[in-house]
């Protein structure tokens, strides 16, 4: 009886065990299955690279191109902005910082992860949409630069956490050597430490962009939402995750609106499963 | 000149000192301007009314008490789902493809952008298993995405029980479940709850994920069912930040306020529980 018993909890946790197989499969099958129902009547190249996003004009023009431009642009500012600054403070916090200030500093990064990204969409809004506007006496301050900022900040939690424990994983005797033959702690810090983290460091970037690309609600009420391609990170833009969220309400189910923008969600998911794949592959290759 | 690596030092240390201020004085800044604009607008009145005149009056009693609900409906799918993977991993699982399979989707579930989620929810849990729009596909939509961090909270914690405490319980008789269910998941409780209420954090504060699956625009009275639709604290947020024109500022941040509050306030009792048990740790 007891047998049968650990039988059955045992199948039971195996099962368990493969249920995030069994969800990344089915979200994957659920998006192609609406996704895929979209190239019966337009083609992937068409969509991929067509130049005018407007779905519901007749006929609908389901070019997606404006909005991976938008999605890139907004990404490669937050980038810009959260790499250096996400880098550098991990190696503070890492290699620099007293006990006290580094669990504090450790904490307050956790809590800035934790931060709604409607709350910074918010905060974005009231705040620095206004002060872009008026600096660069802009019609609206709803641009491409506003979102990059303050995705930044979204990115930089990513990029601090996952830095700083690539740079924690570095044998202490390598730094122990390197002060040994008379090398200052900075010298130590650029020419050891950062090169034995790097595949962590890496991994911790583009995790960051990751984040970034499928940021949605932060982005959706600070950059404007015009789906034309960008000439200027001073113009509103429209990201591809932005167009799902704005746009899904209102389109009827079963309708090419309504294909395409699942087929944006395949899009979405590939991309996200290249950047967390190759992350995952660096940061275990040092291991 | 020859540089000279103490000022060169002094240089960079400035630097990363000055990128640590870039990103904590920002974030003190917008903690400190919803608290002190969001503030005044907290009374009994805001947090157990219901909003009246298109959400520019009343309070916001609908909206967390359906923030509650999906919160909750999340943890009951997720926990002992992600509870039970987690000891697969810890226990059961050799170093095997499938094993390996089963950590990459792990990553991957937690990349996928949430807004994603948001259309899976939709296709699977409102047209496909027609529960409509409605708590309970928001719950599950939710449960999925909150998934891998309790997984990987859980399993850190159950790795850190040291293996002797399962070789004596085995060498006195027990069978693995038992040694598992008396031995190795009360030594690593306090993991798993902190990996719980991180989740539960993350789940009271996601717009994309319920934006198709759950959230009501405007429905100033309770839910009465899981198959009713809800309000939400952050989907509200965002309806009266972007879709309704001339609300009072000061009922924004309020439901920022209310929102952020929660959010951190978890989290705060995650990061605590997690201290407090490295401290006491017997091994």
């Amino acid at each position: 009886m007891r047998k049968i018993k650990e039988f059955i909890i045992e199948k039971l946790i195996l099962l368990c065990g493969l249920a995030s197989v069994f969800f990344v499969v089915l979200i994957f099958i659920f998006l192609i299955k609406e996704g895929l129902a979209l190239f019966r009547v337009v083609s992937p190249l068409d969509f991929l690279f067509g130049k005018s996003w407007y779905p519901i004009s007749e006929p609908a023009q389901l070019g997606i191109l404006p909005l991976i431009l938008g999605s890139l642009l907004v990404t490669f500012g937050a980038a810009l902005i959260s790499v250096p600054i996400g880098v550098g403070c991990a190696i503070y916090i890492a290699e620099v910082a007293p006990g006290k200030i580094k669990e504090l500093l450790k904490v307050g990064i956790e809590l800035l992860a934790a931060i709604p990204s409607v709350v910074i969409g918010f905060i974005g809004m009231v705040t620095l949409v206004p002060l872009v506007k008026n600096v660069f006496h802009l019609p609206t301050g709803l641009t491409a630069l506003s979102g990059s900022i303050m995705l930044a900040f979204m990115a930089m939690p990513t990029i601090v956490s996952i830095a700083e424990d690539a740079l924690y994983a570095v044998p202490k005797s390598y730094r122990e050597g390197a002060f040994a033959l008379g090398a200052t702690h900075w010298q130590t810090i650029w020419r050891v430490s950062l090169p034995a983290a790097s595949s962590g460091i890496l991994a911790a970037v583009m995790l960051g962009i990751g984040r970034v690309i499928g940021e949605t609600m932060a982005v959706m009420m600070i950059t404007g939402n015009a789906a034309v391609i960008p000439q200027s990170i001073l113009q509103p833009v429209r990201t591809l995750t932005a167009t799902i969220a704005a746009e899904m309400g209102e389109a009827v189910v079963g309708s090419e609106h309504y294909f395409a923008l699942f087929a944006i969600g395949v899009v979405l998911f590939v991309i996200s499963f290249i950047i967390n794949v190759s992350a995952d592959l660096f940061l275990h290759r040092n291991k | 000149m020859k540089r000279n690596p103490l000022r060169t030092q002094k240089i960079a240390f400035s630097f990363l000192l000055f990128s640590t201020l870039l990103i904590v004085l920002p974030v003190g800044f917008i903690v400190a301007e919803i608290i002190i604009k969001g503030l005044p607008a907290i009374n009994w009145q805001y947090l157990s009314d219901m909003p009246r005149q298109g959400m520019r009056a009343g309070g916001i009693l609908p909206a967390i008490v359906g923030t509650l609900y999906l919160v909750s409906g999340a943890i009951i799918f997720a926990l002992p789902i992600g509870v039970l993977a987690a000891i697969y991993l810890s226990e059961y699982a050799k170093d095997n493809l499938r094993n390996r399979m089963i950590k990459l989707s792990i990553v991957n579930l937690s990349g996928v952008p949430s807004v994603v989620y948001g259309l899976f929810g939709l296709a699977l849990f409102v047209v496909f298993f027609k529960f409509g729009v409605s708590i309970l596909s928001g719950s599950l939509t939710l449960g999925i995405m909150i998934l891998p961090i309790i997984i990987t909270a859980s399993r850190e914690a159950l790795e850190a029980v040291p293996q002797s405490f399962r070789e004596v319980s085995l060498s006195l008789g027990a069978s693995k479940w038992q040694t598992i269910r008396n031995i190795v998941l009360p030594n690593a409780i306090s993991g798993i709850l902190t990996g719980t209420i991180l989740g539960l954090g993350r789940a009271a504060g996601e717009t994309a994920p319920i934006l198709f699956t759950v959230a009501a625009f405007y429905l100033p009275r309770l839910p009465k069912s899981i198959f009713d639709q809800a309000m939400a604290l952050p989907y509200h947020l965002y309806v009266i930040s972007t879709q309704v024109p001339n609300v009072d500022e000061k009922i924004r941040y309020g439901t920022a306020f209310v929102l952020l509050v929660m959010v951190l306030f978890m989290n705060l009792v995650a990061i605590i529980i997690r201290s407090q048990f490295r401290k006491k740790k017997k091994w």
